[in-house]
C-alpha cells in the first residue's frame, strides 16, 4: 500500500481511537502509543525509498480545476515528517506522565488535538503543491489552538488569541494571495525541482511574492510575526516542546524552505536577489530574538525567544539560495528539533517536580534533578552548535553557505549569535549545579501532592535522557540526513 | 420640448411625493400611502407609454389608421395586483403592529421596544 | 432545445401553495413543502444535467414563441442558482418541522408552509424565467410572501422588521419595474434575450442610462447591499429561524443573479461597466459592505442577528464579483452564492436549533453548551470555518476564485477588502467559539435537560456539514461549471 496514504492515515485514525477510548486512561495512552511507533516505523522505513531516487506519491482528487489534493514524498518532506514522527511516540510518553504530575484536566482532548495536529504535519511534509501544504497549515492551526488554551484560565485565553491571531492573520492575509498570485504567474502550485516562477515574473514582483511567503508563513516566527510563539508558552510543556518547538514551528521554516527551492528556485533567487531584503529580516530576527532571550526570566519564555531566534537560521539558510546554505538550513530543522525538544522537556520536568518556572528561582536545582540538568546542559551545547553534538553540522553547514555566498555579514551574525546562546543557556545550568540552593529543603510543601524531591517521575526522565542522547547520537548519524538533502538540494 | 413629455413630469412629480412620504413620515399609515402614490407613479409611466398620438384601442375596425399598444395597460393591470396585494399585507401588519405596540408611529414602537425590552 | 423541464421547476410549488391551504393539516402541509422542495429539486438537476449535454433549455408558454409569447430560458448560470433555491429548501424540510411547531401556533402552521411554498416559487421563477416582467411579477411573489413568513417571528420586533423590509422591498420592486418599462420603451420587448440583442447596438441613450441606473438600484435593495442593506439584520433576526435558514441562503443569491443577468446579458457589459461606473460602483460598496458588514458583525450579542450581520459582509464578496464585469467575476460570484448559501442556512439551522431549545440564542449562554453538545457545535465550527474561508471549506474554495478574479483584474484595494473581512470574520467567529468552549458557564443558564437536537435538524446539519466540507475539498465540477456559466454570460469562448 501507498506509504502516503498510510503516514497520512496513522494520526487520523489515532486520533478517532483515541476519541472512542477516552473513558479509560490506559486504553488512550496506549492508543497513543502505538499510533505513534507505528507512524515512526512507516515514515523512517521509507528513507531508502526515498534516498533511492523513488517519490511515492498520492493524487486524491482535484479540489479545484487543475489542481489536485497532491501528496508527494520527496527528500524534505520526509525529513520533517521524520522529525514530527519520531518525536511524536517520545512526546506521548512525556504528556502522560506530564500531564498526570501538573493535574490537567480534559486530556481525551489533548490527546485527540495532539494527534490531529501531527497529522496535519505528515500533511504539510506530503504536500506536492502549494493549495494541500495550505489546507493543512490552517489545519494545523486549528487543531493546536484547543492545545494552547487548554488550561481555560484567562491568561491562556489571551495568549490562544494571539496565536489564533497572528497565524490566520499571516496566513490569510499574506499567504493565501500569495498562492494565489504565484498560481497564476505560474499556472501551477505545484512544488517542482528547480521551482516553477523562474522567469515568469519581474524580479521587482518576485521580491514582493517571496515577502508575503515569508512573513505569511507566519509559522516561522519572522520578526514582526513572533509573537504568537511566546504567547503559545501559556499551553502545557509537552504542547510547548512537540509542537511549539518542532511541529507547528518547523512547519512554518519546512514550508518556507520547500517554497524557496521548489517554488522560487534557488538558482532563480540568486539571480533576482529577490530574497535579499528577507536576509536582512532573518539576521534581525537571529540576533534582536537572543538578545531578548537574554533578558526572560521565565524559562519557556527564554526557550521561546531561543526558538525564535533558531528558527531564522533555517529561513536564513533558504534565503542565501545557495545550495550549501539550504542544505544546511534543512539539517538545522532535524538539529534544532532535538536540541529544543530536550529543552522543554527539561522545563516541564522541573515545573512538575518543583513548580519552578522562572530562570532565577533554579539555583542549586541541578544537584536534585542531576539528570534533568544534564540533558539540558547536552542539549544546550548542541543548540550552541559545539561538537561532537548534533548542532555543529548545520551551524557547519550554514557558515559554509554563508562562505561561498560571499556573505561575510552573515558569518558574523551566525558568530555573534553563538555567542548569545552560550550567554542566555548555560548561565541556566551553571545556577542549577553551582550555585547553593536558594530554599531549604521542603519549604514549599504544602504544594506536594504526590511527587518526591528530586526528579520527576520516570516517564518523564526517559524521554528527556533520550532526546539528550539523540543530540549526540545526531553527531555521528547525521550522513543519511545529509544524502538525503543532497538528494533534494542538488 | 418640455410639455409634450408632460406624462413623464407627472410621473416624476408623483414619484418623488410618494418617496418622501415614505422617508419622512413615522406614521406606518402614511408610509403606506406614500408607497402607493409611489407605485401608482409607476403605473402611470408604463400606461402613458403605450398611448399613440391619434391611436385608438386595438380593435380592428377598419378605419382605423393607428393603435395604442395594449401590452403597457396588460403589464399594470398585473402591476396593480401586485400593488394591491401588497398594502393588503402592509395593511395588515400595520394592524397587527397597532395590536401588539398600541400605536402606529414606528418610532414610537421602537422606544417602547427599548423601554420594555421584551424578549419574546 | 425546447421543452417544458423549466416550466415544471416552477409550476409544482406553485400548485403545491393552494394545495397546503386546502389540506390544512400541519404535518401534511410539511410533507407537501418538502414534496415541492424534492420535485423541484430533481427537477432543476434535471435541468442543469440538460443544459450541461444539451445547451440552452427554452419552453414557450402557452406555445407562443418570443418574443411574444413568455419565455423561460435555461443556461449554466441559472441552472446553478435553481439547484441552489431547491436544494436549499429540501435541506432545510427536515429543520422546519421541529422549529415551526416551536416557534409557530398549531391553527397557522399551514398558512406558514403555503407561504413559505410560494417564496420558494417566486425566487424559482425569478431563476427561471426569460422575461423581464415575469422576473417582477416573481420577485414580488418571493417578496410578498416574504413578508408574511418574517411577520410570522414570534416576537413583536417581528412585525416592525418585516414592515419595513416590506417598504424597502416595495420601493426596490417598484424601481426594478420602473428600469424594466423604460427598456421596453426603448425597445418594445420584455424578452431578456431579446433585450440583449437590441441593447447592443452601441445603443447609447438617456433612457437606456435611467433603465440601468433604475434596475441595478432596485435590485440592490432586494441584495442588501450597502447602504440600502438596513432591511435585513432585523428581518432575518426577528423570522422564524426556518425561514431564515431559507431565505437567507437563497432570497439575496437570486436577486444578486438576477443582478448578474441583467448586467452581463440584458442591459450589456457595454452600457453598464464601459459607459457607465456602475462596475465600478459596486465594487466599493461591495468592499464596504465585507468590511463594515463584518465589523458590525464582531458586536452583535444575538446569535442571528450576528449572522445576519455576516450575511451582508458575505453578500459583498457575491456583488464583488459581478462588479468586477469580467467573466472569472461572475464565476466567483455564482460559486459564492453556492458556497455561502450552504454555509449560511447550515449556520441559521444551529441558530434554529438553540431557539427550539431555549427560546433564543444569545451568545453569551453559549458557553459550556459544547460539552452538552458536541456534535451541533462541532457543525458550527465548520461553518465558522467556511465564513472564514479557511482551506477544506467550501468558503475556501470560493475566496481562491474570487482572488484570482481580482488579481488578474489587479484589483488590489477589492483584494485587501477581502482578505480584512475574513481576518474580521475570525474575530467575530471566533468570539463565538471561544466563549462556547472556555467561556465561565452561567448559572442562570436552562437547564442540562433541554440540550436535546431534533431528529430534522440533526438531519439537516448533518448535510450541510458535510456538504459544506465537500465543497471544500472536492469541488473543481462545481468551479468548471461556474467558470462556464460566466463565460456564456459575458459571451467569452472558453
Amino acid at each position: 500500500m501507498n506509504v502516503v496514504i498510510v503516514a497520512l492515515a496513522i494520526p487520523l485514525l489515532t486520533a478517532l481511537a483515541v476519541a472512542f477510548a477516552g473513558r479509560s486512561p490506559a486504553l488512550r495512552n496506549a492508543v497513543t502509543l502505538i499510533g505513534g511507533g507505528l507512524l515512526a516505523v512507516v515514515v523512517f522505513g521509507a528513507w531508502p525509498t526515498v534516498i533511492g531516487g523513488d517519490r511515492p506519491t498520492w493524487e486524491a482528487w482535484a479540489i479545484l480545476p487543475g489542481i489536485e489534493l497532491l501528496f508527494v514524498l520527496e527528500p524534505l518532506g520526509l525529513l520533517y515528517a521524520s522529525v514530527a514522527a519520531g518525536l511524536w511516540p517520545i512526546t506521548s510518553v512525556y504528556a502522560a506522565g506530564y500531564l498526570e504530575g501538573a493535574g490537567e484536566k480534559h486530556r481525551t482532548r489533548f490527546f485527540v488535538c495532539f494527534a490531529l495536529a501531527i497529522f496535519a504535519a505528515m500533511g504539510i511534509a506530503l504536500a506536492g503543491n502549494l493549495v494541500t501544504l495550505f489546507l493543512f497549515y490552517e489545519v494545523l492551526t486549528l487543531s493546536t489552538w484547543p492545545l494552547v488554551t487548554h488550561k481555560g484560565t484567562a491568561e491562556a485565553r489571551r495568549g490562544g488569541r494571539i496565536y489564533l491571531g497572528i497565524l490566520i492573520t499571516t496566513s490569510v492575509g499574506l499567504l493565501l494571495p500569495a498562492i494565489v498570485w504565484a498560481g497564476l504567474l505560474a499556472g501551477t502550485t505545484e512544488f517542482r525541482a528547480g521551482g516553477i516562477l523562474t522567469g515568469k515574473a519581474s524580479p521587482a514582483v518576485l521580491a514582493v511574492l517571496y515577502a508575503l511567503f515569508l512573513f505569511g508563513l507566519g509559522k516561522a516566527a519572522l520578526m514582526p510575526f513572533h509573537r504568537w510563539l511566546p504567547a503559545a508558552m501559556v499551553a502545557p510543556t509537552p504542547v510547548s516542546a512537540l509542537l511549539h518547538a518542532v511541529a507547528v514551528v518547523k512547519a512554518g521554516v519546512f514550508a518556507v524552505l520547500k517554497v524557496s527551492v521548489m517554488i522560487f528556485g534557488l538558482d532563480n533567487l540568486d539571480q533576482t536577489d529577490a530574497s535579499e531584503i528577507m536576509q536582512w529580516v532573518a539576521g534581525f530576527t537571529i540576533l534582536m530574538a537572543s538578545i531578548i532571550a537574554l533578558q526572560q526570566d521565565n524559562l519557556k519564555a527564554r526557550l521561546a525567544y531561543s526558538t525564535i531566534s533558531q528558527l531564522s537560521y533555517i529561513v536564513l539558510g533558504a534565503t542565501m539560495a545557495t545550495s550549501l546554505a539550504a542544505q544546511g538550513a534543512g539539517l538545522h530543522i532535524v538539529m534544532h528539533a532535538l536540541g529544543k525538544i530536550t529543552l522543554f522537556f527539561c522545563a516541564g520536568a522541573i515545573y512538575v517536580a518543583h513548580h519552578k518556572t522562572l530562570v532565577s528561582e533554579l539555583d542549586g536545582l541541578g544537584r536534585k534533578m542531576p539528570w534533568t540538568f544534564a540533558a539540558f546542559g547536552l542539549a544546550s551545547l548542541s543548540i550552541i552548535g559545539i561538537p561532537p553534538l548534533g548542532g555543529t553540522w548545520s551551524k557547519w553547514w550554514l557558515t559554509l553557505g554563508a562562505l561561498e555566498a560571499e556573505q561575510y555579514w552573515i558569518v558574523a551574525t551566525l558568530a555573534i549569535s553563538s555567542l548569545l546562546n552560550i550567554a542566555y543557556l548555560l548561565p541556566i545550568v551553571a545556577r542549577g549545579f553551582l550555585r547553593p540552593s536558594a530554599e531549604p529543603p521542603h519549604a514549599g510543601a504544602p504544594q506536594d501532592h504526590g511527587h518526591h524531591d528530586g526528579e520527576a517521575a520516570a516517564t518523564m526522565v526517559a524521554p528527556l535522557m533520550l532526546t539528550a542522547v539523540g543530540c549526540l547520537a545526531a553527531f555521528v548519524l547525521a550522513e543519511p540526513a545529509i544524502r538525503l538533502l543532497q538528494g533534494a538540494i542538488p | 420640448m418640455i410639455l409634450a413629455h408632460y406624462n413623464y413630469w407627472v410621473v416624476v412629480l408623483l414619484m418623488m411625493i410618494g418617496l418622501y412620504t415614505i422617508m419622512a413620515h413615522s406614521n406606518l399609515v402614511k408610509k403606506l400611502l406614500g408607497l402607493m402614490m409611489f407605485q401608482t407613479s409607476v403605473f402611470l409611466m408604463f400606461i402613458s407609454l403605450g398611448k399613440i398620438e391619434g391611436g385608438t384601442a386595438p380593435i380592428l375596425t377598419g378605419d382605423a389608421v393607428a393603435y395604442s399598444n395594449p401590452l403597457p395597460h396588460v403589464l399594470i393591470l398585473t402591476a396593480i395586483v401586485v400593488g394591491v396585494a401588497t398594502t393588503a399585507v402592509g395593511l395588515a401588519l400595520v394592524v397587527r403592529i397597532h395590536e401588539a405596540y398600541r400605536t402606529i408611529e414606528e418610532f414610537e414602537a421602537i422606544e417602547r421596544d427599548k423601554r420594555e425590552n421584551q424578549p419574546a | 432545445m425546447n421543452t417544458q423541464l423549466p416550466v415544471l421547476v416552477v409550476l409544482i410549488p406553485l400548485l403545491i401553495a393552494p394545495l397546503i391551504v386546502l389540506v390544512r393539516n400541519p404535518t401534511a402541509a410539511w410533507a407537501l413543502f418538502g414534496a415541492a422542495a424534492v420535485s423541484s429539486f430533481a427537477l432543476a438537476v434535471q435541468c442543469l444535467l440538460l443544459v450541461q449535454e444539451q445547451g440552452l433549455l427554452q419552453a414557450f408558454l402557452g406555445g407562443w414563441e418570443p418574443p411574444f409569447g413568455i419565455e423561460y430560458r435555461i443556461d449554466l448560470a441559472n441552472a446553478i442558482v435553481l439547484c441552489l433555491v431547491s436544494g436549499i429548501a429540501l435541506l432545510v424540510t427536515p429543520m422546519a418541522k421541529a422549529s415551526i411547531e416551536r416557534e409557530i401556533s398549531e391553527p397557522r402552521i399551514y398558512l406558514f408552509y403555503a407561504c413559505l411554498t410560494l417564496c420558494l416559487t417566486g425566487l424559482l421563477g425569478m431563476a427561471a424565467t426569460g422575461d423581464a416582467f415575469n422576473v417582477f411579477v416573481f420577485l414580488e411573489i418571493s417578496s410578498l410572501s416574504g413578508y408574511a413568513l418574517i411577520a410570522m417571528g414570534n416576537s413583536r420586533r417581528a412585525l416592525l422588521a418585516s414592515f419595513r423590509y416590506l417598504v424597502m422591498g416595495t420601493v426596490g420592486g417598484t424601481f426594478f419595474l420602473t428600469g424594466v418599462g423604460l427598456l421596453y420603451a426603448l425597445t418594445g420587448t420584455l424578452n431578456m434575450a431579446d433585450l440583449a440583442g437590441s441593447l447592443t447596438m452601441g445603443f447609447d441613450s438617456r433612457v437606456l442610462i435611467a433603465a440601468a441606473a433604475f434596475i441595478v438600484v432596485g435590485l440592490s435593495i432586494k441584495i442588501a447591499l450597502f447602504p440600502v442593506h438596513a432591511w435585513l439584520p432585523a428581518a432575518y433576526a426577528e423570522a422564524p429561524s426556518a425561514v431564515t435558514a431559507f431565505m437567507a441562503a437563497t432570497a439575496t443569491k437570486v436577486a444578486a443573479y438576477v443582478l448578474l443577468r441583467f448586467a452581463a446579458t440584458v442591459i450589456g457589459p457595454v452600457v453598464v461597466f464601459a459607459t457607465l461606473p456602475i462596475g465600478t460602483a459596486l465594487v466599493w460598496l461591495a468592499c464596504i459592505a465585507m468590511v463594515a458588514g463584518s465589523i458590525a458583525a464582531i458586536y452583535q450579542t444575538d446569535f442571528k442577528r450576528l449572522l445576519a450581520w455576516s450575511s451582508l459582509a458575505q453578500i459583498g464578496y457575491i456583488v464583488l464579483g459581478i462588479g468586477l464585469g469580467t467573466d472569472a467575476g461572475a464565476s466567483a460570484a455564482l460559486t459564492h452564492m453556492v458556497n455561502h448559501g450552504v454555509i449560511k442556512c447550515g449556520l441559521f439551522v444551529i441558530a434554529g436549533v438553540l431557539v427550539w431549545r431555549h427560546g433564543q440564542a444569545t451568545v453569551a449562554n453559549f458557553a459550556g453548551m459544547p460539552q452538552q453538545s458536541p456534535w451541533l457545535f462541532a457543525a458550527f465550527v465548520i461553518g465558522a470555518l467556511g465564513l472564514i474561508g479557511v482551506p477544506g471549506t467550501g468558503g475556501f474554495i470560493s475566496k481562491w476564485v474570487l482572488l484570482q478574479a481580482l488579481i488578474a483584474e489587479s484589483a488590489w484595494v477589492a483584494v485587501a477588502a477581502v482578505l480584512v473581512s475574513s481576518l474580521l470574520a475570525v474575530i467575530y467567529c471566533w468570539r463565538v467559539v471561544e466563549i462556547a468552549w472556555f467561556g465561565d458557564s452561567d448559572a442562570s443558564q436552562p437547564p442540562a435537560a433541554a440540550s436535546r437536537t431534533p431528529v430534522g435538524a440533526t438531519l439537516s446539519l448533518a448535510m450541510l456539514s458535510g456538504l459544506v466540507v465537500y465543497l471544500g475539498v472536492h469541488s473543481s465540477w462545481l468551479v468548471e461549471l461556474t467558470a462556464q456559466a460566466g463565460a456564456d454570460l459575458f459571451g467569452v469562448g472558453r
